[in-house]
């Protein structure tokens, strides 16, 4: 094996972080620190480049940057800084980046200690047997207790409080410090230069003029441009168009060498063809197995997307296919509703990621759109054995059919000062959790562990559990596989027709208590009509809960003052306006609002 | 052609809970300035080409509360009114007048000016209610105000009545109406409260000081309204308008039929032909535009005959007789029937209304959600 001089000068390194601990600043620093960009040029957080991102705080894709660092040695080192997302939606994306690096930097905010998500990537890193290096952010903040974030680190996940670098991205103390062990600390990328091209693909973009960009990390051999090049995953071949490093602003190289990391483009035409995670190998000369890890993400949360003017559907196909080129973990489907028309079913990677992915659509593409309440993807066998997995409660079987079903279960590590236990586990029980485990992180702070249903963490569970710890939690969760339950579909009815779009499936236990707050919101929702409108929740054909709309009294305008009638024509037109925005099902108009309203319902019994 | 002739007086004592109307505080200075740019308006007025050589045959003065202002500018006013439009003896003037501002020397004044119609606001009868509204009278203001009209030759009267006000009861406004028929008025007009965003009522329901009427109580008010003004020889010949015989108000009838109009003053606004335009409605606006010799144009908008046509659908449907279809077949060229048969089918299927003699109007039932009729036209 040939390892070259350079190779033992490059240093590949990601953050690694809990949401709001600090990490986007940090890099900006290290960034600033290291010239890579100009005081002038540098603008907040650059690695957060979507408007979305930095509006929420929060990194969706993640970009590699290569920093010029002079070390106490006198050397310069080529330092490779992977950004990762924070959340767990896209925890495959952030094992991906790990898989890219030697190292990493475990950002701990000296006031808050360890959080949920940290101890989450944590464990990913020291599954990837990265170097880490902890660094206690924020010391500058007047609540900033660094010493008890320290013994955190030491007590909950078993590593040298001593060694942590105390820092503040905000100030720049200690950003010398990181930077010079980084280089004394993580290991030096290994690779044979010589072996076939292995290069890991950790992240995807699709840019309108060069087609898909690559983010790669070489492990084995090198790159060229020109290069004919070979997804082993996918088996596609394509010819190596640009090949470059991002410093940050994207910058041409000739060739990129194991250890190293940059980006790839080659007039891909859509990402499902450059996934994350997949090996790029040379097309004449193969490496024989790729690199490990490969998985397609799969989406676990589904919902129905359909736009306000029916006249918009073509727009929003149009649109999804655009956000599929850079998102090749959205899938979608044409679905027609008897409430809502022509739309589509999309499945996503997890809540945040459906949250993105409405938000880009009505942002970016100015859609007005309806959403259907989120679904998980259920299993279910049928008496004759065949099993189906249903994304769409109206797909669900009749009840005669079904063998049994499953739902996905995840287990949730939830963080939080130990006054708020009780509450928690309430909340935890209530939303049919197993208890698996319970421990004290310090002598302020617990970790409990839960098995519970998907179905119930994406019903309105974080911002229930933010309030029943007055936003002291911090939440976790993964999915750890299918389990059987006893899982009916509720079915809600205005003027006796069933709403398709408002069904759900829901465990029978807590069918009536949710059938009841959601045809009690409904009755709120809908406005008066000429005639009283029943609103039934019904479990087959039996009615489980029932409200009525009163009919509709009373509706004039008063006196016209002065012959003003272009202010009374107005009136009309907004009343004409709203009633033309809502959905007509039947006889009935029922406001876009009504449609989501099934997730926000209060859950308290 | 037929016009009426509407000026606005924008004074008022002080404001109501329920008013968002731009009004002012009476200042003897301001009351000057405004006085000065109506009558510059006056003789500017020729100048929008529009108004007909022919004289006006209704004039309504209304505001904010034209009687605050004292009773020679008024009389004045419509003096020099009189002299530059020239209307006919024959013509209704009507001057609208709040219980505390008139008496019987300045209604008399008004009397010899011409004004033979007053419309006074009582609004309600009872302390707590028109202390809701924000009003500034008692009962007993509206008894001397309506005694000193009669006794001043006033024959044709009008009392305004609001119903649906936050804490009012049925039994309150059955006792009102009585109190109002009492003063044997010729003509009652009585709106449902609208608490409009702004006013002092709609922060006090927002902040749940107040707890606005109930639809079904307002439905009950209106009910009664009509049968106890109907027992009383009161006929209704508008959603919110009831006359004795001979005694409906020619000049706002006008507006239900989409006519004609030229509005002065402040806020007014105007109507020729399917033209539409308004006033600045701030005062000093108006002044300044006027004082530069410009015409005081706030808005102006030249309709087309998709909105003219329903303009003149919701307004007429208004009217208990609803919208004559013959009449709209001559103005617009088009059976009404023909052109809205999707939506008149769709009324009609539901029952909210009815076509007979000719005419298109709203039934029983529809009469209470007027809205709903109204907005399938648009």
């Amino acid at each position: 094996m040939q390892m070259s001089r350079e190779q033992s000068r490059i240093r590949n390194f990601c953050i690694i972080a809990h949401i709001d601990h600090g990490k986007s600043t940090l890099a900006d620093r290290l960034l600033e620190h290291t010239g890579a960009l100009s005081a002038r040029e540098m603008q907040e957080q650059v690695l957060d480049s979507m408007d979305l991102e930095r509006e929420r705080g929060i990194t969706i894709k993640l970009r590699a940057v290569r920093i010029i660092h002079k070390a106490a040695d006198g050397q310069e080192y080529q330092l490779n800084l992977i950004d990762t997302p924070g959340h767990v939606d896209f925890s495959y994306e952030v094992s991906r980046s790990l898989a890219a690096c030697e190292g990493a930097l475990l950002v701990v905010d000296a006031s808050q200690g360890i959080e949920a998500q940290t101890l989450a990537n944590v464990y990913l890193a020291l599954d990837h047997n990265l170097e880490i290096i902890p660094v206690i952010n924020k010391i500058d903040l007047p609540s900033a207790n660094p010493d008890e974030a320290c013994a955190e680190l030491e007590d909950v996940i078993g590593l040298d409080g001593s060694t942590a670098i105390r820092a503040s991205a905000k100030t720049g103390e200690g950003i010398d410090a990181i930077l010079n062990r980084i280089v004394s600390d993580v290991p030096a990328p290994t690779g044979d230069l010589e072996a076939p091209l292995r290069a890991l693909i950790f992240d995807s973009h699709y840019d309108a003029y060069r087609g898909v960009i690559a983010y790669i990390r070489v492990m084995e051999g090198s790159l060229r441009e020109g290069q004919r090049i070979r997804m082993m995953a996918g088996s596609k071949e394509f010819e190596v168009a640009e090949l470059g490093i991002f410093r940050p602003a994207p910058t041409a190289v000739q060739e990129l060498k194991a250890g190293e990391v940059g980006f790839v483009a080659s007039a891909i035409k859509n990402v499902k063809d450059c996934r994350v995670g997949d090996t790029i190998t040379d097309a004449r000369r193969s490496a024989t197995t790729p690199l490990p890890g490969y998985r397609k993400a799969k989406p676990m949360v589904y919902c129905g997307l359909f736009p306000v003017e029916p006249g918009d559907f073509d727009r929003l196909r149009e649109a999804l296919d655009k956000l599929s080129l850079n998102d090749a973990s959205l899938i979608w489907e044409p679905e027609t509703s008897v409430a809502l028309g022509f739309g589509f079913r999309c499945g996503f990677l997890g809540l945040l990621h459906m949250e993105i992915v409405q938000e880009r659509l009505e942002r970016e593409y100015g859609l007005e759109l309806v959403t259907t309440a989120p679904s998980v993807l259920y299993r279910v066998t049928k008496l004759d054995g065949e099993i189906e997995e249903i994304q769409n409660p109206s797909q669900m079987p009749g009840a005669g059919l079904i063998e049994k079903m499953e739902e996905p279960f995840v287990k949730a590590n939830i963080m939080m000062p130990k006054d708020f236990v009780g509450p928690v586990m309430e909340l935890c029980q209530d939303r049919r959790g197993n208890f698996i485990n319970m421990e004290y992180i310090s002598t302020q702070r617990v970790l409990i562990t839960y098995e519970m249903p998907l179905s119930e963490i994406i019903f309105d569970f974080f911002d229930r559990l933010k309030s029943s710890t007055r936003g002291y939690a911090s939440l976790d969760y993964e999915v750890v596989g299918y389990r059987q339950a006893d899982l009916v579909r509720l079915d809600i009815l205005v003027a006796n027709e069933a709403m398709d779009a408002l069904s759900l499936i829901v465990h029978k236990d807590r069918a009536f208590h949710r059938g009841k707050a959601i045809v009690e919101r409904l009755r709120g929702l809908i406005p008066r009509h000429m005639f009283e409108i029943p609103i039934q929740a019904a479990i087959g054909q039996r009615i489980i809960a029932r409200e009525s709309i009163k009919a509709l009294r009373k509706n004039v305008l008063a006196k016209c003052y002065g012959g003003d009638i272009s202010r009374k024509r107005k009136l009309l037109e907004k009343q004409k306006e709203g009633k033309r925005r809502m959905k007509q099902v039947g006889d009935v108009e029922i406001p876009q609002e009504a449609f989501m309203s099934v997730l926000s319902i209060g859950d308290e019994k | 052609m037929s016009w009426g002739l509407y000026v606005h007086v924008p004074f008022c004592l002080g404001k109501c809970a329920y008013c968002d109307f731009v009004s002012y505080p009476f200042v003897q200075a301001e009351a000057g300035r405004y006085l000065w740019a109506l009558r510059r308006e006056m003789e500017l007025c020729p100048a929008t080409g529009e108004l007909p050589l022919t004289a006006p045959d209704t004039v309504f003065i209304g505001g904010g509360t034209p009687t605050i202002m004292p009773g020679k500018c008024l009389a004045d006013l419509i003096r020099d009114l009189a002299a530059r439009f020239r209307w006919p003896e024959s013509a209704e003037v009507t001057i609208e007048a709040n219980p505390g501002t008139i008496d019987r020397l300045k209604l008399a004044g008004l009397r010899t000016a011409g004004v033979n119609r007053l419309s006074i606001g009582m609004q309600a009868a009872y302390p707590q209610t028109l202390a809701t509204l924000g009003r500034r009278h008692t009962y007993a203001d509206v008894i001397e105000s309506v005694q000193a009209a009669r006794d001043t030759g006033f024959t044709n009267l009008n009392l305004d009545l609001i119903f649906g006000v936050p804490g009012q009861t049925l039994d309150e406004w059955r006792a009102t109406i009585a109190l109002a028929c009492s003063l044997e008025p010729e003509h009652i007009a009585a709106y449902s409260l609208e608490i409009p965003e702004g006013t002092r009522l709609f922060q006090l329901v927002e902040r749940s000081e107040l707890e606005p009427c109930p639809e079904e109580t307002e439905l009950e008010m209106y009910q009664l309204l009509r049968q106890n003004l109907a027992r009383h020889g009161y006929r209704q010949y508008e959603i919110s308008n009831f006359a004795r015989p001979g005694h409906k108000c020619w000049h706002n009838l006008r507006y239900w039929h989409n006519g004609n109009y030229l509005g002065l003053g402040p806020a007014a606004h105007s109507h020729f032909n399917g033209h539409r335009w308004s006033n600045h409605s701030e005062i000093e606006r108006y002044v300044t535009a006027l004082d530069a010799g410009e015409f005081p144009l706030a808005e102006d908008e030249q309709l087309d005959r998709r909105t003219q046509m329903a303009e003149t659908m919701f307004m007429g449907l208004r009217l208990k007789w609803g919208v004559n279809l013959l009449a709209f077949r001559e103005r617009f060229g088009v059976n009404a029937s023909e052109l809205y048969s999707g939506e008149i089918d769709r009324l009609l299927r539901l029952g909210l209304i009815e076509i007979a003699d000719d005419h298109l109007r709203l039934t029983e039932v529809g009469l209470p959600v007027a809205n709903i009729v109204f907005a399938e036209f648009l």
